[in-house]
Parts: C-alpha cells; structure tokens; sequence
C-alpha cells in the first residue's frame, strides 16, 4: 500500500513486487495482498494490458480523517460503536471546564 | 390475578422505572450496579411485553405462555379472532426487537472491519507497545473492541497529554475493552434513539465511562485521569455546529466525572446489594410468569 501511495500512476503486480525486491515476497503473494485489498476497495484496478494495474481507492490522508471522523464521532455514524475517553465541548461549557483545570493545576 | 395481566402491569411500571433511573444519580456512585440494574430493566420491558400480549392470547388454552406456545400447532384454531391477532402483534415485537438486535450486530461488525482494516493499513504500530498511533493533530483516543480489542490515539493526544495523564487514558480504554462495554450498550443502541431511549442510553452510557473511569483509578491517580478528561474536552475541535446538542450535553457530563474523580463519595452499598437483589428479581419474576399458568 505504501508503495502504491507513494507512486503518482497505477501500478502492476510487476511494479510493486520489483519495489519490494528487498523483502524476499514471493510474487503471487504479492498479487494475492493486491488482490484482497482491491476486493476490501481499498485498491481500484483496471485493465493494462495482460495484467491488472491497481491505484489506491483514497489517499493515506483521506483515510486518516475517515477514522478520526468516527473517532470524534462527527460522522454521525455510530456504527462501529467505539469506545470514545471524550467528545471536545465548546462555549460556556468549555470555559467552565478551564477553569476546573486551572485549579488543578 | 392472571398472569398476562401481572406481565402487563410489570411491562407498564418499567417504563416509568426507567425514567426515574435515568434521572438517578446514586447511580453515578456504583456505576456497575447502575449497568446491571439497566440491562435487568430492559430485559424485563421485553419478556413482560412479550409475555403479556402472548398470554393474553393463550388464555384459553388454560397453560400458561410458554405450554400454551406449545400447544399451538394443535389447539390454535381454538383462539378467538382478536385474540389471534394479539398473537400475532406479540410475536411481531419479539421478532422486531430481535431484528433489530441482529441487525445493529451486524452493522456494528461490518463497520469494525473496515476499521480495522483502515487501522492495518495506516496506524502505527510501531510507536507504542499498548496502542496503535494515527497521525492526525487532533486529539482523539478511542478503543475498537472485539475478541481482540485495539486501542487507537492520535498524535494530537501524545501532544496535549503528559505521561501520567497518557497512562490514565489508555487505563480507561483497556477497561471499556476487558469488560466489553460495547456489548453492554448493544441492545439500547439497536432500538430507535428517540425520546425516553435517548435518554437511556446516554445514562447507560454515561455509566459505562464512570466505570471506565473507576477502573482506570486502579492504576493511575484521580487527579491525572480527572487531567486528562479536561485537556480532551476542552482541546480545539473541528467540530461541526450541527452536533452541537450533541457537544452541549456532552460538557455536563464531562463535568459529573470530573467532579466524582476529584471529590469521592463512599460506595453506597446498600444501594448496591439492593440495586443487584433488584435486578434479580427484575429477570425472574417474568420468566416466571411466562412458566405460570
């Protein structure tokens, strides 16, 4: 996935097995992780010629603010049903809050 | 008196049962006792409902709910019209409350998965050795659980946080996810969050972060975990206006575990022994009544 995130085209199973030559992957497990993130979505694929080329779904940021959305639970969905410490406060109720810190500290 | 009719009176007093206990705050001073008074509440809502309507259809039948069931297939062409359609709306809620039940237990498992896919593919794991690190300003520390539960901070929380304060968080968290919280708040989540509900399940809820909390005092101090909840609360958020019922009552209830975290009342354990006896009897009198006839 990194390495898909790092490159600007979409890649091959080719590409990304030569990329990761270092860590000693056999190549069909390679297509194998591809394959299953693509089937998860998180991979789109497309037709380059004989082989599939995949490109991420959304960026590593995108994802990142999908679950800090849920995490702050803006997203209106509690679906996940996390298990949040707290929820940010505003107004008066935050300057209340202050201040019950400041004596604490 | 017969027993559909002592089901029905148990269905009926519930609910203003559970207005007075989401109004309670004894409650807030034995939190696991108020969870467990709550779920023998529901449960008893659901069996006398469900009890009172089949038994009145069953009556003639002369057995009861539960042998009167089972005499069904038999017997039911015995049963009046209207008392056929009692039936019917009896079986209905046991069914609609099961649905629903199964289906937000669906929901909930489909969204965790893609959460912890997402969590696979971006967090940090590396960084520290009790929780996966996201890499967002923002301060936000959460647990996803399940037979493996994770627990989830952002670099923002690393910031605002000192150590101390850090271990109380994560103390709290890893409570939510050894007693399965999640779980506990299943059932009040899968019915329509509308009046009463709404207002039960934020107690349930709320209940369920002062044991998070009581939990979390094993290890770490009051008034670091009593620190830590005033940073998070009070840190710059993106939060939009349109959750703002939702952050305004959020504030109060910061403030009540706050206040229970710096200033102690003893366990109040008659409460508590009532409260557990209360729960008891909660579950078996309709069972009961189910098997009388």
């Amino acid at each position: 996935m990194e390495i898909l995130w790092a490159r600007e085209e979409p890649a091959t199973a080719r590409d990304v097995s030569r990329a990761l030559a270092d860590r000693d992957l056999a190549h069909t497990t390679v297509m194998t992780v591809l394959d299953r993130l693509a089937k998860k979505d998180f991979l789109v694929r497309e037709r380059s010629g004989r082989a599939w080329a995949y490109r991420p779904a959304e960026s590593r940021e995108g994802y990142v603010a999908e679950l800090m959305l849920g995490a702050l639970a803006l997203s209106g969905d509690r679906d996940a049903a996390l298990a949040h410490f707290a929820r940010s406060v505003s107004g008066d109720e935050a300057a209340a809050l202050r201040r019950v810190l400041e004596n604490l500290e | 008196m017969t027993a559909w009719a002592a089901l029905a009176l148990i269905a009926l007093a519930t609910v203003p049962a559970a207005g007075l206990l989401a109004k309670a705050r004894w409650t807030w001073r034995t939190p696991r006792a108020g969870i467990v008074l709550w779920q023998a509440l529901g449960l008893a809502w659901g069996l006398a409902t469900i009890g009172a309507l089949v038994g009145f259809a069953l009556e003639p039948l002369g057995r009861g709910v539960l042998h009167g069931l089972f005499l069904l297939p038999d017997d039911g062409s015995l049963l009046s019209l209207p008392r056929q359609l009692v039936l019917l709306a009896g079986m209905a809620f046991a069914g609609s409350l099961i649905g629903s039940l199964l289906l937000s237990g669906f929901r909930v498992l489909r969204a965790r998965a893609r959460h912890r896919a997402l969590l696979r593919l971006i967090a940090d794991r590396g960084m520290r050795a009790d929780a996966l690190v996201l890499d967002h300003p923002q301060a936000a520390a959460y647990c996803v659980p399940g037979v493996r539960s994770k627990i989830v901070i952002s670099k923002g929380t690393l910031e605002l946080l000192d150590d101390g304060e850090l271990e109380a968080v994560l103390a709290h968290e890893l409570a939510h996810a050894r007693e399965r919280h999640d779980l506990v708040l299943l059932p009040f989540t899968s019915l329509p969050r509308i009046g009463l509900v709404a207002r039960i399940l934020d107690s349930v809820a709320l209940l369920i972060e002062m044991r998070a909390d009581d939990r979390a005092l094993r290890h770490r101090s009051p008034k670091e975990l009593a620190k830590a909840l005033l940073r998070f609360a009070t840190a710059p958020s993106a939060s939009a206006p349109s959750c703002a019922l939702a952050v305004a009552h959020e504030g109060s209830a910061v403030m009540a575990r706050v206040q229970r975290l710096l200033n102690p009342a003893p366990r109040p354990l008659l409460a508590r022994s009532a409260a557990l006896l209360t729960s008891v009897l909660l579950v078996l009198t309709p069972l009961a009544l189910w098997s009388f006839h």
